[in-house]
């Protein structure tokens, strides 16, 4: 019990938010760049997805402290957030966004 | 029950701890958040679906503003930074600073705000409402709904600012915070979703 109270707890310090927040907004230029460069432009919707997974998973482990706080709050985010995914691609697919050729 | 098993069982600033020794508040809000999750993932299946679907214009890449949205992008995630620093100061019962992140958290969630309002009165001007389109549909039930929880976002700190204000915020109530900074970080990674999927894959 000691050991999760503990780990709700352990919250970085300051200066890892200042530099998180560096990492965001450079990628969050790097996404505006590739869609105004050309020469992206093939691979525009893979980059972007990319880069808004990461810029999403950095909040969600350093902001929002999954990544030092108890595993059991990832499991209850986790879960209905694989859940979501699913059930969008399973709707991409029946409303032939996505089509399986 | 003795003194000891009391501590254990109760946490701090008035909360209870669950078996496994957790916040039972933060654990049921990051349930909340999970069905959010689920929530907004309707909201975006249906932009996706109805996508390029619209028989007249206006069409996104007519209407879509991506420097001025990307100023919002830059500002919501400005002011995650800043309710994470709030939370530090709570932390360390630094409240003279937490007053200061906390207000700025609150003005940067109402500077988007006001950018959304801005946008949505500029697309309406320009003939993209509600019911013009397949587009002006879904696009404003999205942004209309995480708007929503942005300007839910604002009142929060706000009444947070104003318990600081008055002394009844202090190192006790960090949790309180906590919760708080979860709500804001979550509408934070919605709109980095939302920014992504409506304004740059067009």
């Amino acid at each position: 019990m000691a050991d999760a109270h503990a780990a709700e707890h352990s919250h970085p310090t300051a200066a890892v938010y200042i530099r998180v927040a560096a990492i965001l907004f450079m990628l969050t230029v790097l996404e505006v760049g590739v869609f105004y460069v050309p020469t992206f432009h093939p691979i525009l919707v893979p980059a972007l997805l990319i880069l808004s997974a990461i810029k999403f998973s950095i909040v969600v482990m350093f902001y929002m402290h999954l990544k030092m706080d108890n595993r059991f709050f990832t499991l209850i985010f986790g879960g209905p957030l694989l859940l979501a995914f699913g059930m969008m691609m399973a709707l991409m697919f029946l409303f032939r966004v996505f089509v399986l050729k | 029950m003795s003194h000891a098993a009391a501590a254990d069982v109760h946490a701090e600033g008035g909360g209870h701890r669950t078996s496994m020794g957790l916040d039972s508040r933060k654990m049921a809000f990051w349930a909340f958040i999970g069905s959010e999750c689920l929530l907004f993932a309707t909201l975006i299946s249906t932009y996706l679906i109805y996508k390029g679907k619209s028989l007249e214009g206006p069409f996104p890449p007519q209407i879509l503003n991506i420097p001025f949205t990307s100023f919002s992008t830059f500002d919501l995630l400005m002011s995650s930074l800043w309710m994470v620093l709030a939370l530090a100061a709570v932390q360390r019962n630094d409240m003279k600073w937490a007053k200061i992140w906390l207000m700025g958290t609150a003005i940067g969630g109402l500077i988007f705000l006001g950018g959304q309002v801005w946008e949505f009165s500029h697309f309406v001007e320009h003939g993209l409402t509600l019911q013009k389109n397949m587009f002006g549909t879904t696009f404003f039930v999205l942004t209309g709904t995480h708007g929503a929880h942005v300007a839910v976002g604002v009142l929060w700190l706000l009444t947070l600012w104003v318990r600081a204000m008055q002394g009844k915020l202090t190192s006790k109530n960090a949790m309180t915070v906590e919760i708080t900074g979860l709500y804001w970080h979550f509408v934070d990674v919605i709109w980095i979703i939302i920014f992504t999927v409506v304004y740059l894959i067009q």
